[in-house]
């Protein structure tokens, strides 16, 4: 599977999903998937099943304010060096995003720290609960409306 | 002894069908020797046998990633150290990394170099840390338990005398910054680490006599907590426990970056999967990292030692808009970090891949069926170091 083959089969399976390509000259660039909500799980399977992509790397959310928050994950294929970062839009006020967990077993802990940091509901994860912080805590720190110096006693 | 349970490693959730007995939930921390940190795994027991594993993380949190989007590209590097505390210069380095390929800032080669002696010298004193702890968390085993502790220690230490001769400290350096590194070699450094490099070379192999003719150890390593090579993969488990389950996977030859390409080193791989493959891969790569050491130092170009001039404030260096996920690879596997930048002094977003958060993951799946004292060997192979866990 070269990255020729895995934006063309892309394009076959998911022609909506925008490929970008990295730079000719960084070649060990992932491409970067695009995808709409309801095509989140299903383009994990394919990328695990089809592209080789069995290494899940780690996923993670940013949150870009009144446009909403981005999720990602990026798996790869190591024996073809075939590397995919995938990506999907959550609406503005949107939290609830399909889970992973029942395609990558890594996604598991990943997505509970998303949870914990972005408040993002993964539906279907078996387990989603907080990972990092307490299970008391309130709020989601790495959103942007969250403050650093946000008090939270007893802790500092 | 009945058949052992079926655990849900998916739900961490235990459905048991055994036939008499009791069943203890234990708590193994946050405050146990063998975690080589706070970690708390509550373990649910059938006699000896684990069953369940619900692991308890996050003692160390202090949310680096809130944390960089709040520092300057000049001042995070140093901070970075802080999230693997025993391989500081690695998560510097590729955090450094990410904003230069963003930047597309050029490093000057003989830069490049010494990032790559002091990422190799990191590596071999972070494998001796693990080796030492290790080998006293199972302690009996090996007539007394604290012998390679202090052995290993006392070779740790001539690595961090060299560094704290380039650097000025011994355990968070702040070596790396964008654009190359801070210091250059002091007189008289090239020749000291060489003998250093000689020293540890010979004494490695006086630990592996002294371990693999030892019954004992043999007995608690082979055969214990195999990791597939499908479930290293599905779960992200990277460095040496990957290359220990089968998969010739080394960034550094996968996709090399800091003139890696230039030096001559195999990659390790072993295929049971079990604590004793893990050792060897760990023991090969010491020497492989001597020797990248060995040949940088032979082959050190002249010139600066950065591509950028002396930094006048903070907020100096300015990235364009752009993200990207750089990584290297640490002692413990693929440590990433995935930079967004809006063209200010600080970055907008930016995500610690810890190879140690995903190595540690793996525990769930693999300790149920294993017993208490199994869990301790099997905890101290897989090397977490929890300021990475819980960044």
């Amino acid at each position: 599977m070269t990255a020729d083959q895995a934006v063309t089969l892309i394009g076959e399976r998911f022609p909506e999903a925008q490929v970008e390509r990295g730079a000719p000259d960084r070649p060990g660039d992932p491409l970067v998937v695009s995808l709409r909500l309801d095509q989140w799980v299903p383009f994990a399977q394919v990328a695990k099943d089809a592209l080789g992509c069995r290494f899940f790397a780690f996923s993670t959310a940013v949150d870009w304010k009144e446009q909403g928050l981005d999720v990602i994950a990026r798996v790869d294929n190591l024996d073809d060096r075939v590397s995919v970062l995938m990506k999907t839009r959550l609406a503005a006020g949107a939290s609830s995003c399909p889970s992973l967990a029942p395609v990558y077993r890594g996604a598991d802990w990943m997505e509970r720290e998303c949870y914990d940091m972005f408040g993002i509901r993964f539906e279907g994860h078996p387990d989603l609960r907080r990972i990092l912080l307490s299970d008391d805590w309130e709020g989601h720190p790495l959103l942007k409306s969250y403050a650093v110096d946000t008090p939270h006693p007893p802790y500092r | 002894m009945s058949a052992v349970p079926r655990h849900d490693s998916a739900t961490s959730r235990v459905e048991v069908d055994y036939a008499g007995g009791e069943r203890l939930t234990m708590n193994m921390g946050p405050q146990h020797p063998s975690a080589h940190g706070v970690f708390r795994a509550v373990l649910t027991l059938e006699g000896e046998t684990v069953v369940g594993v619900d692991a308890v993380i996050g003692y160390l949190h202090r949310c680096h990633e809130k944390l960089a989007e709040t520092l300057t590209y000049a001042q995070y590097p140093s901070i970075a150290s802080k999230t693997d505390y025993v391989a500081a210069m690695t998560s510097e380095f590729a955090y450094v990394r990410a904003a230069e390929t963003i930047g597309a800032i050029e490093v000057p080669k003989r830069a490049q170099y010494l990032r790559v002696i002091a990422a190799e010298l990191q590596r071999v004193a972070s494998h001796l840390l693990w080796l030492g702890t290790w080998c006293m968390d199972m302690g009996g085993a090996l007539g007394g338990g604290a012998t390679i502790f202090l052995y290993c220690i006392r070779e740790r230490e001539q690595i961090l005398d060299l560094f704290e001769s380039l650097v000025g400290a011994r355990l968070l350096y702040g070596f790396y910054q964008v654009g190359g590194v801070r210091y250059d070699l002091p007189p008289g450094w090239v020749a000291r680490c060489r003998e250093t490099v000689d020293l540890i070379d010979q004494r490695i192999g006086e630990y592996e006599r002294m371990l693999e003719d030892n019954p004992f150890f043999l007995a608690r390593a082979r055969g214990v907590g195999v990791i597939s090579r499908e479930l290293a993969e599905d779960v992200g488990v990277s460095g040496p426990l990957l290359r220990g389950s089968g998969v010739a996977f080394d960034l550094r030859r996968a996709a090399p970056y800091s003139s890696y390409e230039d030096f001559e080193f195999t990659v390790p791989v072993e295929t049971e999967g079990d604590c004793f493959a893990r050792y060897r891969v760990r023991m090969v790569e010491f020497r492989q990292s001597l020797a990248i050491v060995r040949q940088a130092l032979d082959r050190l170009p002249e010139g600066p030692i950065s591509s950028r001039p002396g930094l006048k404030s903070v907020a100096q260096i300015r990235i364009p808009k752009g993200e990207t996920y750089a990584r290297v690879e640490g002692a413990r596997g693929e440590v990433g970090c995935y930079l967004i930048a809006d063209g200010g002094p600080k970055p907008y977003r930016m995500k610690w891949r810890g190879a140690s958060f995903s190595n540690l993951a793996v525990l769930p799946h693999i300790l149920p069926g294993h017993k208490v004292a199994d869990v301790v060997a099997i905890m101290g192979s897989v090397d977490p170091v929890f300021g990475e866990v819980d960044r």
